[in-house]
């Protein structure tokens, strides 16, 4: 079964724990700065998003990528760059529409969400389970569950 | 290592950043944050410094803990000589600034001397920068924040800063960091105005790479994160209810402190309790609390996000106070509330973040008003004299004195010198419910007695932090004990004190505590940390703090007198409640206290004690 990153930012408390566990995974070092996964706090409002790749099916970032850096990874389905062949030329970074492939001026590389090789770091650090890892055909399974929770409270009460 | 080993020396009177090693040897028997940041400074400032004078010094420090995956790991410690209790004082506040100095690559910044203008630090990881700020002086907090991030065009770095309040030297001027965290206590902000600092400005992107043993440290954390989880408090009362859920609870006991402390029980406690916040309005439906929050790194999430009524008389003129913000917590709830006789949630709320946005401790702000409710009451302060019609319970009165104190207006100015020296000026010092100038918070002494020795021995003055014995005396944590009687109250003191300075100079949240046990965190510290951190060796570290925070402040003038409670709760008995007839009994515990420390009848510590301690 193919899966995906899930994200309910309703339940982000905004701890970053995520952005500790990914920079930690891919640098060995605990670096939020370096974090492929970011929570975004919109203060005035009350609400933390945390926000990473979708994993296009059709992915721009590889399409556009023109020494063919961007792979897919046939088990897990996420879009992997390849670091060796990278040549840091960040039309990528201008490719991608939601801006979850990043240039790394320190490496000359981009980086992005690359799904931990099938299982995701940000995913066991989460607190909350804001983040989750579920079947990518049935991403909405939880929100319609809720519904249907709803919509069977006449039928109950009759 | 934990530790980066690089500590930033400020000289603000000359205007130049020296980096330079982490003493070791210190921070092998100080661990770091709380403990390590009072050992540089006892070593540096003279104990009799005047705090607002260039000679005092103040020192934001990391713990070893701080910046990393173990649960709440994002602490940091304001250390100086304070502003309000001229005792030493330790500020610690969550939010994603302490971390932030750990990932720019430094334990401690050290703030000497005194700037001959304003300005801010700027620190990208290796590159300190002395700022001017004149454009930010008179800005509030949240102005300040927001101006720094969008001249720099970098809405990453995190800002710690001071507000109207510490500009003024308003003695419980805190430093705010995040919007609304805050190094609350004592006046460190008072302290951080007199250098001319306004803030400090920090993005760090070189991360914590110094863990000693990287998968026994993630196997420690993780261990810690599930206790926290399956704990009742802390898996399930904190997130839900934030810390306010004790307004009931306390008020049921007889412990609720009400009208500068002349009752013990509330008789609006419910109004302004967590569950208040939980209820709908009925002006706009919606309830006052949006969410819960998280300061980084930790897995309990009790901080309160909420949103006033826009309706109320407080906001109603002013959109910029409709949205959503920090507050509020159990502690300012009680201060702005039943200290005042104030049962208007709104007006609570809106007090609360007026202290936010100026820096104000909201604790010593809102008891000192509840003295000054009180002088009104006796007739010893006129309408004239205020301002406003001072009654107890009068949320017109709070707000108002609020805008006045943060802003330097009138009466405010004396309000902003805490309750001691207001009550002092118009004779009656017995009002003021402080311990060494620093306002009581929110547990009364004569229904949870343990406190009222914490209260009397907290080295920075009146504070629950420093022995939390309501987890004993009330919760049950870890062993549940009387709170009505005094019987091993000096012991539980003692252990609370000791473990909680090893909290704290790790870089972690007090309220893991709810929780943990120091072998809790003992097996995290001995994993990040080079070096044998045994329990046995966490404990001497706590009692070699408090020790050395004692020294200081005896040092710096204070005596066993000080180690006192005011009158009135050792001679007006409780009035309603389980407390009933009870005063506390701080004169029978004080001389057991001395004699478990290893300290003689005046409370100074024998040589022996110093000895074993290696102070």
């Amino acid at each position: 079964m193919q899966k995906s990153l899930h994200i309910d930012p309703a339940k982000c408390t905004g701890c970053l724990q995520c952005e500790m566990a990914c920079s930690y995974e891919h640098t060995g070092v605990i670096n939020p700065s370096k974090s492929r996964i970011k929570v975004f706090n919109f203060e005035h409002e009350g609400r933390k998003v945390p926000y990473t790749c979708t994993q296009c099916a059709d992915a721009w970032c590889m399409n556009a990528c023109p020494v063919e850096a961007i792979v897919i990874d046939a088990a897990t389905g996420a879009k992997v760059v390849k670091e060796a062949i990278c040549v840091g030329c960040k039309v990528c970074t201008i490719a991608c529409p939601f801006g979850t492939v990043n240039y790394m001026a320190d490496v000359g590389k981009v980086q992005k969400c690359d799904l931990c090789a099938g299982d995701p770091k940000c995913v066991t650090a989460c607190p909350t389970a804001a983040i989750t890892y579920v079947d990518a055909d049935w991403t909405g399974l939880d929100r319609m569950r809720s519904w249907a929770a709803k919509a069977n409270t006449a039928a109950v009460a009759a | 290592m934990g530790w980066n080993r690089k500590v930033l020396r400020v000289n603000l009177t000359a205007g130049t950043c020296t980096p330079e090693p982490l003493n070791m040897a210190w921070a092998n028997d100080y661990l770091g944050s709380r403990g390590l940041a009072s050992k540089y400074l006892v070593e540096e400032i003279d104990p009799m410094v005047d705090p607002l004078s260039p000679e005092n010094k103040m020192i934001m420090s990391t713990g070893p803990l701080t910046g990393t995956m173990a649960s709440t790991g994002g602490r940091y410690t304001v250390v100086t000589k304070g502003a309000l209790t001229n005792a030493i004082a330790c500020s610690n506040s969550g939010g994603y600034f302490g971390a932030e100095m750990k990932f720019a690559g430094w334990d401690m910044i050290i703030f000497e001397g005194k700037s001959p203008k304003p300005v801010y630090l700027y620190l990208e990881n290796d590159k300190p920068e002395l700022r001017d700020a004149a454009h930010l002086w008179g800005k509030t907090c949240w102005q300040t924040e927001e101006t720094i991030k969008a001249s720099h065009q970098d809405p990453l770095i995190r800002v710690s800063s001071i507000g109207a309040a510490g500009e003024n030297a308003v003695l419980f001027a805190c430093i705010v960091n995040d919007l609304h965290r805050a190094a609350g206590r004592s006046g460190v902000g008072a302290v951080m105005g007199s250098k001319n600092l306004k803030a400090v400005a920090i993005r760090g992107t070189k991360g914590v790479s110094g863990i000693k043993d990287f998968p026994a440290f993630l196997a420690a954390a993780n261990a810690g994160k599930k206790v926290l989880a399956d704990n009742a408090v802390t898996g399930q009362g904190l997130p839900k209810y934030g810390t306010q859920v004790l307004m009931n609870v306390i008020n049921e006991m007889g412990a609720l402190p009400t009208r500068n402390h002349r009752d013990v029980q509330f008789e609006e406690a419910g109004k302004i309790s967590a569950e208040a916040m939980h209820e709908r309005r009925p002006t706009d439906g919606r309830t006052h609390l949006v969410t819960n929050n998280a300061c980084f790194g930790c897995t309990i999430a009790c901080g309160r996000i909420s949103r006033i009524d826009e309706t109320h008389f407080s906001v109603k003129n002013s959109p910029k106070y409709w949205g959503a913000h920090g507050g509020l917590e159990y502690e300012a709830a009680w201060a702005l509330g039943a200290a005042n006789g104030v049962g208007d949630l709104e007006a609570l709320q809106y007090a609360n973040l007026l202290c936010n946005e100026h820096g104000m401790d909201p604790i010593s702000f809102g008891a000192t008003v509840g003295a000054a409710m009180e002088l009104y009451d006796l007739g010893i302060l006129s309408k004239e004299q205020i301002g406003v019609d001072a009654q107890f319970g009068s949320a017109e009165a709070l707000c108002k004195l609020v805008e006045m104190t943060a802003h330097g207006e009138g009466f405010g100015v004396e309000l902003g010198q805490g309750s001691a020296r207001m009550c002092a000026k118009y004779g009656r010092p017995d009002l003021s419910m402080s311990v060494k100038s620093q306002e009581f918070p929110a547990y009364d002494s004569r229904g949870i007695q343990g406190m009222g020795l914490t209260y009397a021995t907290s080295n920075r003055g009146a504070c629950h932090l420093r022995s939390y014995t309501v987890a004993s005396e009330v919760l049950g944590i870890p062993v549940k004990t009387d709170p009505l009687t005094t019987d091993g109250k000096p012991e539980l003191v003692k252990a609370f004190q000791d473990a909680t300075s090893v909290f704290d100079a790790a870089g972690i949240c007090i309220f893991t505590s709810f929780a943990w046990t120091l072998a809790d965190v003992q097996p995290q510290i001995q994993a990040a940390c080079e070096g044998d951190w045994s329990m046995e060796k966490l404990n001497e570290v706590g009692e070699r703090i408090w020790n050395m925070e004692r020294q200081f402040n005896l040092a710096a003038g204070f005596t066993a007198r000080d180690d006192d409670l005011p009158p009135r709760l050792k001679t007006e008995p409780a009035k309603t409640g389980p407390a009933k007839g009870l005063v506390n009994g701080i004169d029978k515990m004080k001389p057991e206290y001395y004699k478990i420390r290893g300290w003689n009848t005046e409370g100074v510590p024998e040589k022996a004690t110093l000895d074993r301690l290696g102070l």
